[in-house]
């Protein structure tokens, strides 16, 4: 086992994707945390303690930005340079333009967190990052796409494993919605603040093209990516269907870009804008169901693994969530399910299954899958791995049934009139009858938080045994050729 | 060229090209019995360093 670890660590380059692994995890508690905070603060508002520095506003970016770029995009990047490297079976191209993604990455993470909490933002949905800090994302992801496609071309295999295909539509889509969502003219060169470069209804619609379309590319496309490489890599069988995955590929490329619009409907977009994004919509449940029946079935004939292994389960409950929040998706994009539905928290549970259900758990299978592999070792606790699955599940389960009891019931709400034709509720009415709902959303962010807890814990310690396995290594072969 | 610069012709023409595009990559996968079994070789390129660390253990 050792010789055989010693081997691939000679042959990759894995430094850099210990790095990001780390701060996958560090980032995922940080975020993770912040999270079960702001939702404490929207069912015991007390917490806000009267400091504009924590307060939801300023909380609530920190939160999707350590979650989405720091847990997200440090576990995509780790990945992506493991499964190029593995699948090119060739070293990373430019190690050192990979070392400055990491310290890019990192640093864009840390300013833009500061910069919330000081109270300075774009106002745009997962792009509040002001102008400088979108600038040094704009080096790091460049110096990404080069290590990338430089890897690709060196690689020995004639054939480009589709995983990879996956990773670079990510890639090179989230460059072009990075750019063109934040073109904006700086107020002058010393000030954080800036102008889009678009108004009105055309600046919703660059933003909800770019919101939609970071869904689509980087917390689907480029997770799937991970899913075809680590989901066949960990059962030990080859993916279902090498064919549907091209085809899953294609359709998804084509048809995400169309979708932003359903974000807009009922406003002053035109109507035949917001009637395309649904009908992409809609049509995006096939290639979407046809991924996710390409994943699971990977596991045909070794069911039993489900039994046995938490790894496979995180991977295959993953998958089922990935399916069921694509089903719900397009179910939400229909307008008059829309009418009820938006501004509501049934649109924050959609999200969370989708980011808790199938992100955060596909990647918690993958990390499991790659951490011991990187430090020559085994995961410390395979009974950990399975409570934090059983947290993870519960948590995410308690999560979106809270948001969708409490959106519906909003939407309702918002909509009811009585007799004479006036407005049944108050807004503060309604805001009082989602109190339990709150705290329910907070108990199930704590076990989802609880669960993190765990595998942090865990890869800690599996970290420390491979690096003291690989010492005592080094001192048994110094001992034997003295 | 007039007739391109006007949108509402460029956009359904664009989507008829990416339509187009779609169904040729849909008929070059499933169109031919010997593509699709070069195809579904790709499948096992993630186990293909497995081979070099069987041969590594042996070694070792």
């Amino acid at each position: 086992m050792s010789a055989t670890s010693v081997a691939a660590t000679e042959q990759y380059d894995y430094d850099i994707i210990k790095k990001f692994s780390v701060m996958a995890i560090v980032w995922a508690v940080v975020g993770m945390f912040v999270g079960v905070y702001i939702a404490s603060e929207l069912a015991w508002p007390f917490l806000n303690f009267d400091s504009p520095y924590i307060s939801f506003g300023r909380f609530r970016p920190v939160h999707t930005g350590a979650v989405i770029f720091g847990f997200g995009g440090s576990a995509l990047f780790a990945t992506s340079y493991y499964v190029v490297q593995r699948t090119c079976q060739t070293r990373l191209f430019a190690p050192g333009l990979a070392a400055f993604t990491f310290w890019g990455w990192q640093a864009v993470i840390v300013l833009a967190a500061l910069s919330y909490v000081t109270g300075f933002s774009q106002g745009r949905e997962y792009a509040e990052m002001e102008w400088p800090i979108d600038l040094l994302i704009l080096f790091v992801w460049v110096a990404y796409g080069a290590v990338f496609i430089g890897t690709l071309m060196q690689r020995k295999q004639p054939h480009i494993y589709v995983a990879n295909w996956f990773y670079l539509s990510f890639i090179l889509v989230t460059a072009l919605l990075h750019t063109f969502n934040n073109i904006a003219v700086p107020v002058d060169l010393f000030s954080l603040k800036s102008y889009s470069l678009f108004s009105g209804a055309q600046d919703a619609m660059t933003q909800w093209w770019y919101g939609h379309n970071a869904v689509g590319f980087f917390l689907t496309s480029a997770f799937l990516g991970m899913m075809y490489y680590f989901v066949p890599k960990h059962a030990g069988r080859p993916v279902y269907s090498y064919r549907l995955s091209i085809v899953h590929f294609w359709a998804l490329s084509f048809m995400y870009m169309w979708v932003g619009t359903h974000h807009l409907h009922w406003t002053a977009l035109p109507d035949w804008a917001s009637t395309l994004g649904a009908t992409f919509s809609i049509m995006l449940l096939l290639p979407s169901w046809g991924g996710m029946i390409n994943g699971i079935m990977t596991l045909s004939g070794a069911w039993d693994k489900l039994r046995t292994d938490p790894i496979m389960r995180f991977m295959i409950v993953a998958l089922s969530f990935y399916g069921m929040s694509t089903f719900e998706g397009p179910l939400m994009s229909l307008k008059d399910v829309n009418a009820l539905s938006h501004y509501t928290d049934w649109t924050v549970g959609h999200v969370h299954s989708g980011a808790l259900g199938w992100v955060a758990m596909i990647a918690f299978g993958s990390l499991y899958h790659m951490i011991p592999k990187l430090w020559n070792t085994q995961m410390y606790s395979v009974k950990l791995i399975n409570a934090h699955f059983w947290l993870a599940t519960i948590g995410t389960l308690l999560y979106i049934t809270a948001m969708w009891i409490s959106g519906i019931s909003q939407g309702l709400m918002w909509r009811a009139f009585d007799d004479f034709g006036n407005l049944q509720y108050s807004f503060v009415e309604s805001v009082a009858a989602m109190h339990p709902f709150y705290a329910m959303r907070a108990i199930g962010g704590l076990f989802f938080l609880t669960g993190m807890s765990l595998m942090a814990y865990n890869v800690y310690k599996t970290i420390r045994q491979g690096v003291r396995d690989a010492e005592s290594a080094q001192a048994y072969s110094a001992a034997a050729t003295a | 060229m007039d007739w391109f610069a006007h949108a509402e012709n460029t956009k359904p023409l664009g989507l008829l090209i990416f339509f187009v595009t779609f169904c040729l990559i849909v008929l070059w996968v499933y169109g031919s019995r010997k593509r699709s079994e070069k195809l579904e070789e790709h499948k096992n390129i993630p186990f293909l360093d497995d081979e070099d660390e069987v041969k590594d253990k042996s070694n070792g």
